[in-house]
């Protein structure tokens, strides 16, 4: 078997939500050993889940975003099973130890960090001053590790120690000003954790770049990713406006920032079924107006070139929709491409599993879970022609490889391993006294 | 010399518009060498597009096309002559990668798919980003920002139920693309030096969004998996009220968690009589719409009472996650973003002086550095061309040719 691109590389994770196992998950799924290193007396609540074992009651209360368990049921293992976990827990290994503010833990995790190359976090900053572990003890017992800090606002400035979550750097880093319908203010859409996503993916990107530094220099260094800080760099349109021009941004709903029209979210039949259409040239208008069946309207005047189309889009939109709300939505869609019009369906979960080009790319894949039983997940991002990425093991359970890491990576003995667990350091559920 | 990362690593850039573009300006400044390569009838279609310099429709003074192509060495080819395919062939046997977003089929149509290139050169990386894949039925449909985000982004709960879905802002969706791009061929690239297998990389822009990195779908898709139901299209979610963005006296702050800090925040309320009663603290009380409505009474008599910079301040102490919704204005503006260095200051030839967003992460050993701004339409073809083997004299002719 050719090897995969991170074959050989070891990651040591301790992280919580999105960012931090997102990044790691990324260089497990390019093939890196990711060991997830979980605390049995210690929960945080966006690790796992808000509790480590919730209340039915509390999980019907939940959107199935958070509260989604296997039927909805607080089963024997809930660690094992919380939707935003299992999302990025997938191609690692899992770990325990009891708690990092003890003596026994620090020094059994310290002596993974010497066995491992890359070590990701994204806990408060002053957190690893705290336990001991920051960078400067870590270069100590392995002189080349490359630390990946993704904290939601950085390792300094006035907002480091700020409690944030991926919905508020949103807000604060201004996309919030940018999305949502263009008649309300910022209370009038839903939450966005895009911060989420950028961070995963700019740790991941950070990590590589300096695997590759290391590979060539030997050097290891110290990586400080603010999720924050990742906002302004999406939003070109918008910052380079303001940068050259002095001009604000605001909301623009649906609408093209390039001023493409129609450009918006159209009702087709069905009961919560959309299309999104964007017309972007005079071609496309012409390819628009065919598969309409060049409807009399469309000749008007206040139609009749890109800018016309622009200024008049609410009579525009009105008159599409008209048009759309006949039809299914793939139906929209296909007769629109067909003509060479950009146009797609909104789509649900359920769309997308059953979408005939996702089936046909062999997006989603087949994974049993010990404690979720047989589902399909989604895959990978990117198709590499000769060693392809998959799911190699399902969303790793709490200490789920305690065995192979102490024994294996740790060199540790059988009766010291027996020892570690009765001292509470190897477990595979969180302490019983945890709700 | 600052070390940087990907110094030494070349990389020829057929990309255009913005999340190939985005990609490859990740790697240029971290250090690769990224030679992009424009047609000589016009170039990257970004230069058409806004926001221009002071509103000055010309190519070089698209803000769209100088953010995303500072640090890239520019040159022209006209890859449908066959000169301009065996010159491009030559490039490739001293680059390491290649990144593309032709429309599938193109590469191959002009002699120049990977089977091809990897003769030329055996190690060579290549990514291929587009709209769908370069197989399955709608491998040759169109996208756009909007239309990307429905099909690979959570869009359809974003937004309220009685209304239609509303996306992201701007083209946020392309750059997360790019950035998924950059990772791909990164990774992929480590393969190639580690174990010396150079290979190609099919990425889709919808599989890109969803599989990424985790994101809201990606959740979404799982939940529907382990309990059938799909999320709903409301303002507010999962950890209960206070969760959202609420009026102040200048604008809005955004607050987030109610179920999990609950003492917190009443705290920060100055323990209103109210809200100590029990009711309040049962695992399902910040889900109760009825509660809801006495809850948000109070939060806005606090929060009418004080400037968004305030409110997150006040709560931050209370060590409630709140803060400011910033207008752009304001990021730019903002203390934490200029302490930190986010934005770097570059001069261009046209446009001269201009502040940019630039780094994205702080490396201890090998910084985020960009000194060169956009390339203008062709500017280093004299220096690139020279670097394998083309005199003026030649290029005059190939330029004569409609070749660069």
């Amino acid at each position: 078997m050719p090897k995969l691109p991170l074959e050989g590389i070891r990651v040591v994770e301790m992280a919580l939500a999105w960012a931090g196992p997102g990044a790691a998950m990324i260089l497990g799924d390019f093939g890196a050993e990711v060991i997830k290193v979980d605390l049995v007396n210690f929960w945080q609540t966006t690790g796992r889940g808000t509790f480590a074992r919730p209340s039915k009651e509390f999980i019907m209360c939940e959107s199935p975003y958070s509260g989604g368990y296997p039927n909805r049921e607080s089963s024997k293992h809930p660690w094992n099973v919380w939707p935003i976990f299992v999302g990025q827990a997938r191609n690692k290994r899992g770990m325990t130890v009891k708690n990092l503010k003890e003596p026994k833990s620090r020094e059994i995790f310290l002596r993974l960090i010497k066995e491992s190359d890359i070590f990701i976090e994204n806990n408060q900053p002053e957190t690893l001053d705290k336990l001991g572990i920051n960078y400067e003890v870590l270069r100590e017992v392995k002189p080349d590790i490359i630390v990946v800090r993704l904290s939601a606002c950085g390792q300094n400035g006035p907002y480091s120690g700020f409690r944030t979550h991926g919905p508020l750097l949103d807000s604060l880093g201004g996309h919030l000003s940018l999305r949502g319908y263009s008649d309300v203010g910022a209370d009038g859409t839903s939450e966005c954790t895009i911060a989420d996503f950028l961070g995963a993916s700019f740790g991941a990107l950070a990590a590589m770049l300096a695997l590759f530094h290391r590979h060539k220099t030997g050097k290891g260094q110290l990586i400080d990713c603010g999720q924050l800080e990742t906002l302004p760099l999406c939003l070109t349109q918008a910052m380079m406006d303001y940068l050259m021009n002095q001009r604000v941004h605001t909301r623009i709903g649906n609408r093209d920032v390039h001023g493409a029209a129609p450009c918006g979210c159209y009702r087709c039949q069905g009961e919560d079924d959309w299309v999104n259409i964007t017309v972007a040239s005079e071609e496309e208008w012409r390819g628009f107006k065919k598969v309409l069946g060049n409807p009399s309207w469309a000749e008007e005047e206040r139609f009749s070139n890109a800018y016309n189309r622009w200024k008049n889009q609410d009579a525009l939109d009105k008159l599409v929709e008209e048009w759309t709300v006949q039809y299914n939505k793939y139906a929209v869609m296909h007769m629109l491409q067909k003509e060479g019009v950009p146009a797609g369906p909104v789509m649900n979960a359920a769309d997308s599993y059953s979408d005939p080009h996702l089936k046909t790319r062999g997006f989603f894949e087949k994974v049993t879970h010990e404690d979720a039983g047989t589902h399909l997940y989604p895959g990978m991002a990117w198709k590499l022609s000769k060693t392809p990425l998959s799911i190699r093991r399902p969303p790793v359970r709490f200490g789920e490889d305690n065995e192979y890491v102490y024994k294996h990576i740790l060199g540790v003995s059988d009766e010291e391993y027996a020892e570690l667990i009765e001292q509470g350091e190897i477990s595979t559920e969180p302490a019983p006294d945890i709700p | 010399m600052t070390e940087q990362a990907l110094r030494g690593v070349r990389v020829l850039d057929l990309t255009q518009y913005i999340a190939g573009p985005f990609a490859t300006k990740l790697l240029a400044g971290y250090g690769a060498d990224v030679v992009k390569i424009e047609r000589p009838d016009g170039g990257d279609p970004a230069r058409k597009l806004g926001p221009f310099y002071r509103d000055e429709v010309q190519p070089e003074k698209s803000g769209l096309f100088l953010y995303l192509n500072m640090e890239k060495r520019g040159i022209t080819l006209n890859l449908k002559h066959p000169i301009g395919v065996s010159i491009f062939k030559e490039l490739v046997k001293k680059a390491d990668i290649i990144v593309e977003s032709f429309r599938p089929g193109v590469m191959s149509r002009l002699g120049l798919d990977y089977e091809t290139l990897e003769k030329v050169n055996p190690k060579l990386v290549m990514t291929s980003i587009s709209n769908f894949g370069q197989t399955g039925p709608y491998r040759n449909y169109k996208t756009a920002e909007l239309i990307l985000h429905g099909m690979g982004e959570q869009m359809i709960s974003a937004g309220r139920d009685d209304r239609e879905p509303v996306r992201a802002g701007e083209t946020i969706s392309l750059h997360e693309v790019g950035i998924t791009a950059a990772v791909g061929t990164l990774g992929t690239f480590l393969g190639s030096v580690f174990h010396g297998i150079g290979q190609h990389v099919d990425m889709s822009m919808m599989e890109a969004l969803t599989a990424g990195a985790p994101n809201h779908k990606n959740t979404c898709l799982i939940a529907y998996q382990y309990c059938g139901e799909e999320q709903p299209r409301v303002l507010e979610e999962w950890t209960g009220y206070p969760h959202g963005a609420f009026p102040c006296r200048d604008g809005y702050f955004s607050i987030y968690g109610g179920r999990v800090y609950w003492d917190r925040i009443v705290r920060m309320l100055g323990e209103p009589e109210v809200l100590m009663n029990p009711k309040w603290t049962t695992p399902t009380a910040q889900s109760d719409p009825f509660l809801k409505e006495e809850f948000v009474a109070l939060l806005l008599s606090w929060s009418m009472q004080h400037t968004k910079q305030e409110c997150m301040e006040i709560a931050q102490e209370y060590r409630v996650p709140c803060v400011a919704a910033q207008e752009i204005s304001e990021v730019v503006a903002d203390p934490h973003f200029n302490e930190r260095g986010v934005f770097i200051e570059l001069s261009h030839p046209v446009v001269g002086k201009l502040k940019y967003p630039g780094r994205p992460f702080i490396m201890s050993e090998t910084p985020f550095q960009v000194e060169r701004p956009a390339p203008l339409l062709g500017q280093h073809n004299q220096e690139v061309y020279a670097e394998v083997g083309y005199s003026g004299e030649d290029l005059a002719h190939l330029a004569e040719w409609r070749v660069i």
